[in-house]
């Protein structure tokens, strides 16, 4: 029988020194809510994990120059008890609050959401419609990408081997400005989503918008950000007939499956309604913080 | 000879009242042992492999690597088990057949589902256990499979058992079908019955099978002696019946199998089968080793439960003033692997609930391949009562009739003679319907998108073979010892407060346990709402000879005649007006000197259980359907039904909303996926999605009382009734918020989307 070893380095150098040099298989765990699961179902079995749980940079919710800068292995519960962040970023905070239980959220990090890649995962939507930018460092140094480029397919990210995200920064809030994610589960907790949808917006004084992002989960093989729906709001008063057509880009750029959790048709209606629902909670959100 | 103690209408202290449960404080505290909490030293983990074939002959199976692996210590496969012959057995509401217990316990021939086990490991840890399931050999001739009902019946569908001829037609069938059995119920003409008829309504209704959904996998512990003992710790429904089983399929004596019940985590009639229990204790006699073995959630969803699918066809012939003239339904159930489904209980529930003159049943059982189904909490019933449910909200609403008036102008009282052969004494059908129609919840007004519906279900109960003791402690407490399984209901609680009223003496006095299968006579399996009626009968009956051999044993240290003792308000005193009068003396004043006087004091109850009280219940349920995403949400539910008495009415409240609960889920998502290949795509609890507290509203309930007459505090039973209405009850809520009728379960989002989308032309 195979042994399996664990590690808990304290310092991302250490982090970065064990994972690129380990020959056989090595996984980073975070919180472990994905990665436990797959190894109990004997779909992966690491010769090596690596608990980031201990380095400070990945644990702790900083801010730098009024901007937020999350470390991946903060905790869903540590975010959403962060009062001003939470106030900040409603909607990365409706995502997060989605994942699993309070047990679950109580372990399941920002991190491994995100570098799980599975394409119905919560906060992604959100985060990507908040234009979140990722921290990244590797044996080759560290660099900073948009954090739809991360996930590339089911189980895939963009990352080199060795390389390890190490926080999320997202972008100075303005006035006038909300976001929101909603999901369509059948039922009401401890599901997974079969469409997901966030929307961040900014209006100006007169209440048009000025700024949107739209991002769609679980409708292709990764979290889509989706620029003609968020066209369709720009420049308008973000009513009805905006919300139409937000709907039909919606619809339009999606390119679901049929599986056991949803068929394709079904997931094609539901994105247009969740995008304009959570499109309707932004821009009350945005209208009520100045 | 069977028992029957009749209803006294008396006051009563305990009866009625809420006392703690005796097992709460180890739930709550995580103190109860569950199946997979039991250890042993030195034990080794069991493992089984799976067919991963829907259907597929064995050729040959070789385990010898796995044999040679390091750790491992014993291998079995169908060659260390005797083949048995066709030999029938009670097991709850449902027969089994040795024949294919066996077979369905490890497969012989072929396999006959995704999951059906083929071999059992046992090896010093789990991980090896696992290696070595993969270095076994099997060798398979994979067969055209089949998974739906109607298609199984198709005369040229994939056929499960060569050998397997339409039982109950005549002449006997020619060739061989997956249609194991067709029944028949029947009361006057049917035909007459239509032509009397001015609305007829016809519809064709189709269910998914749904998984018991018990939280505690299967889980067992067997140790076997080289003296050819064997001693086994599981999670059942039964633990007599398990003995029974094991004993059979391992040719031991009876009283070599000693079964301890663990306490349980949910049965609802999935735990009345024996699985893994006599894998355990073969691979425990090869390894001269306790094995353990513990199901994983895919391997509960992949070869164990659930109750049937079916398709079922109802037709309803009604008079303009709201009389109904002909009845007739056609069941078709899937039976899974084996033939066995719990389609006659079925039959005799569809229209049980109306006293009609033309009725007529016709059921079938139909082998496909999927796991061999089990009993599921009134077993069958609410498939059938689905359709014929739906149906009547129908014909109601064509005849403008309010739904209630329409039942009762229907409904079976007692003296109602029964399609299915029994005639009612006294029931609560009509009281149910009072009550619901008097409930504020029937007449609140409903908003936009809203919709309200009322259905109703009927359960036999049952009582059966059922032993207790009680023995009086040195101290006058009281230990109770029960042979029904409390499966998680509060049963024990129930049993303490009866013995404790008999007694006359506090509910904590009295503590109640449930006891091994050597330490009392047989007890039936723990189904049929049966535990309280029976348990709590046999209860009594040992509570009253103890009373007996008290009250003898008072007469003879005062020196008065037997006579001239009476028990009352927990001690044994001078009857009243008697001539002998003498100091009265306590349980525990009897107890202290009991040793010296005769010695302790015990009372014994080795009973058949019979008159057990048919149960009925109406449920109310508003529902809100999002039109945009097809979601179907429940704002508020009420479960009105008789329950004959309620002896703790918190614990009988807990029964009828987890009941609605079940329902609720049965109706809206639950179903299992099986892709083309015949292989279970959602075998977890993340795609089988049973719901979620915040799935729910606070499920209202109101008891209806009427006693049994044929128990002594009135019990009917009623952890069966309140599974049955929910599914038409939802279905017609839907229809009267949307106007569209589903007669395919479950109303799950992309149905429910797609069917309104459809009506209003969108698609
Ligand atoms: C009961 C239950 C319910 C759930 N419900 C939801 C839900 O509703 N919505 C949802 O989105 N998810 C849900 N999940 C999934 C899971 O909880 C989340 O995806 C969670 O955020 C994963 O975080 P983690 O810290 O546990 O990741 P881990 O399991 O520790 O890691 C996940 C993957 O990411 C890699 N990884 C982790 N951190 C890093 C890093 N910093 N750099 C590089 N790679 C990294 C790991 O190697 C692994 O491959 C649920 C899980 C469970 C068990």
């Amino acid at each position: 029988m195979s042994e399996m070893r664990y590690e808990a380095p304290t310092t991302l150098a250490a982090a970065v020194v064990l994972l690129s040099e380990t020959m056989g298989s090595a996984r980073v765990l975070a919180g472990g809510t994905d990665l436990l699961i797959q190894m109990r179902a004997g779909r992966i079995s690491p010769e090596l994990l690596i608990d980031i749980k201990g380095i400070p940079e990945m644990t702790s919710i900083l801010v730098e120059n009024g901007c937020y800068r999350v470390g991946a292995a903060v905790t869903g519960m540590q975010l959403i008890e962060h009062e001003a962040f939470a106030k900040e970023w409603p909607g990365v905070i409706d995502g997060v609050k989605l994942i699993g239980s309070i047990q679950v959220k109580g372990r399941a990090t920002l991190g491994g959401n995100l570098c799980n890649a599975s394409p119905a995962a919560d906060s992604v939507p959100a985060l990507i419609a908040a234009g979140a930018v990722v921290s990244i460092i590797g044996p080759a140094g560290g660099r900073e990408v948009a954090v739809e480029t991360i996930a590339t397919g089911p189980g895939r990210t963009s990352l080199a081997r060795g390389e390890i995200v190490t926080s999320i920064l997202l972008p100075r809030r303005t006035p006038y400005c909300g976001d929101a994610y909603l999901r369509f589960t059948p039922r009401t907790e401890m599901d997974i989503a079969v469409v997901g949808a966030g929307v961040s917006l900014t209006l100006d004084e007169q209440g048009f918008c000025r700024q949107a992002r739209v991002a769609l989960g679980a409708v292709a093989e990764r979290a889509l950000l989706v620029p003609e729906a968020a066209a369709a709001l720009i420049g308008t008063r973000v009513d009805a007939a905006a919300l139409e057509r937000l709907a039909a880009a919606a619809r339009a750029a999606s390119r679901p499956i049929d599986d056991k959790r949803a068929t394709r048709e079904f997931r094609l209606k539901i994105a247009g309604v969740m995008a304009h629902r959570a499109a309707e909670i932004a821009l009350e959100r945005a209208r009520r913080r100045n | 000879m069977s028992t029957m103690i009749k209803y006294e209408e008396k006051e009563l202290k305990v009866v009625g009242t809420r006392p703690r449960r005796p097992d709460g404080v180890d739930k709550v505290t995580g103190r109860a042992r569950y199946g997979a909490d039991y250890k042993l030293p030195g034990q080794l983990i069991g493992k089984v492999l799976r067919s991963p074939h829907a259907h597929a002959r064995i050729k040959s199976i070789d385990t010898s690597e796995a044999e040679a692996l390091p750790g491992v210590k014993a291998v079995v496969t169908r060659d260390d088990f005797p083949d048995l012959a066709v030999e029938y057995a009670a097991a709850g509401e449902l027969t089994i057949n040795f024949h294919d217990v066996t077979r369905n316990m490890m497969a012989r021939e072929k396999v006959l589902y995704d999951g059906h086990p083929v071999a059992a490991v046992a090896a010093t840890c789990e991980s090896i256990a696992r290696a070595a399931l993969k270095l076994i050999k099997v060798e398979y001739e994979v067969l055209p499979h089949v998974i739906d009902v109607v298609a199984a019946m198709q005369p040229d569908a994939p056929l499960l058992h060569e050998e397997q001829y339409t039982e109950g037609v005549k002449p006997r069938p020619e060739k061989p079908s997956n249609i194991a059995k067709r029944l028949e119920f029947k009361l006057g003409d049917v035909e007459a019955g239509f032509l009397l008829a001015d609305v007829i309504i016809e519809r064709e209704f189709n269910t998914k099978p749904v998984h018991q959904g018990y939280i505690e996998p299967q889980a067992c512990l067997a140790s076997y002696t080289e003296d050819g003992q064997a001693e086994l710790w599981t999670s059942t429904q039964g633990h007599f019946v398990f003995r029974a089983q094991c004993a059979k399929l391992l040719q031991m004596d009876i009283s070599k199998i000693r079964v301890t019940p663990t306490e349980i985590g949910g049965g609802f009639g999935g735990k009345n089968n024996i699985y893994n229990e006599p894998l355990a204790i073969a691979l425990s006699r090869k390894s001269h080793r306790p094995v353990k073995m513990v199901m994983t959630r895919e391997e509960v969803f992949r070869a164990t439960g659930p109750t049937s699918g079916g398709n079922v066809k109802v037709k309803l012939g009604a008079t303009k003033d709201g009389k109904i003239t002909a009845a007739q339904a056609e069941l078709s159930f899937q039976a899974g692997a084996y033939p066995g489904s719990s389609v006659s209980p079925a039959s005799m529930c569809a229209f049980t609930r109306y006293d009609l003159q033309n009725v007529l049943v016709v059921g079938f059982d139909v082998t496909c391949n999927r796991p061999k189904v089990a009993a599921y909490r009134a077993p069958g019933a609410p498939i059938a009562v689905f359709g014929v449910e739906s149906v009547i909200d129908e014909m109601a609403k064509k005849l403008g009739l309010d739904p209630i008036a329409f039942r009762l102008k229907n409904a079976a009282r007692a003296g109602t003679q029964t399609y299915y052969g029994v005639k009612f004494g006294p029931i609560g059908y009509v009281e149910t319907l009072e009550a619901a129609r008097a409930h504020p919840h029937y007449s609140v007004p409903l908003g936009p998108n809203q919709g309200r519906g009322i259905a109703t279900g009927f359960w036999f109960n049952i009582g059966n073979e059922t032993s207790a003791t009680l023995n009086i402690n040195e101290d006058g407490t009281v230990t109770l010892m029960l042979g029904t399984i409390d499966v998680a209901g509060g049963s024990r609680a129930a049993m303490a407060m009866m013995v404790a009223e008999e007694l006359g003496i506090a509910f904590d006095r009295v503590r109640p346990h449930i006891g091994d299968t050597s330490s009392l006579g047989f007890n039936f399996i723990t189904a049929g709402s049966r535990g309280t009626f029976s348990s709590g009968m046999a209860s009594v009956v040992a509570a009253r000879e103890a009373i007996a051999k008290l009250r003898a044993r008072v007469a003879r240290i005062r020196e008065v005649p037997l006579e001239a003792v009476v028990w009352q308000d927990g001690q044994a005193r001078p009857a009243e007006a008697s001539p002998h009068q003498f100091v009265p003396m306590s349980l525990a004043d009897i107890a202290k000197v009991a040793g010296k006087t005769g010695g302790t004091i015990a009372g014994h109850a080795e009973i058949n259980a019979q008159g057990a009280g048919p149960g009925f219940g109406t449920h109310i349920v508003d529902v809100e359907v999002d039109r945009q995403t097809g979601a179907i949400k429940i704002l508020r539910y009420t479960v009105v039904q008789d329950v004959g008495r309620a002896i703790h009415p918190a614990y009988v409240e807990g029964q009828l909303q987890g009941g609605a609960v079940q329902g609720i889920g049965w109706a809206l998502n639950e179903e299992y996926v099986y892709g083309a290949d015949g292989i279970l795509a959602n075998p977890g609890f993340l795609d089988y999605r049973i719901p979620v507290a915040s799935d729910l509203p606070f499920i209202d309930t109101v008891i209806v009382e009427v006693p049994n007459p044929n128990h002594p505090y009135g019990v009917r039973g009623c952890g069966e009734v309140p599974i049955i209405a929910p599914l038409a009850a939802i279905a017609n809520a839907v229809e009267n918020a949307t106007g569209i009728r589903f007669c395919e379960l479950p109303m799950s989002p992309p149905r429910v989307l797609h069917a309104m989308d459809k009506a209003a032309g969108k698609e």
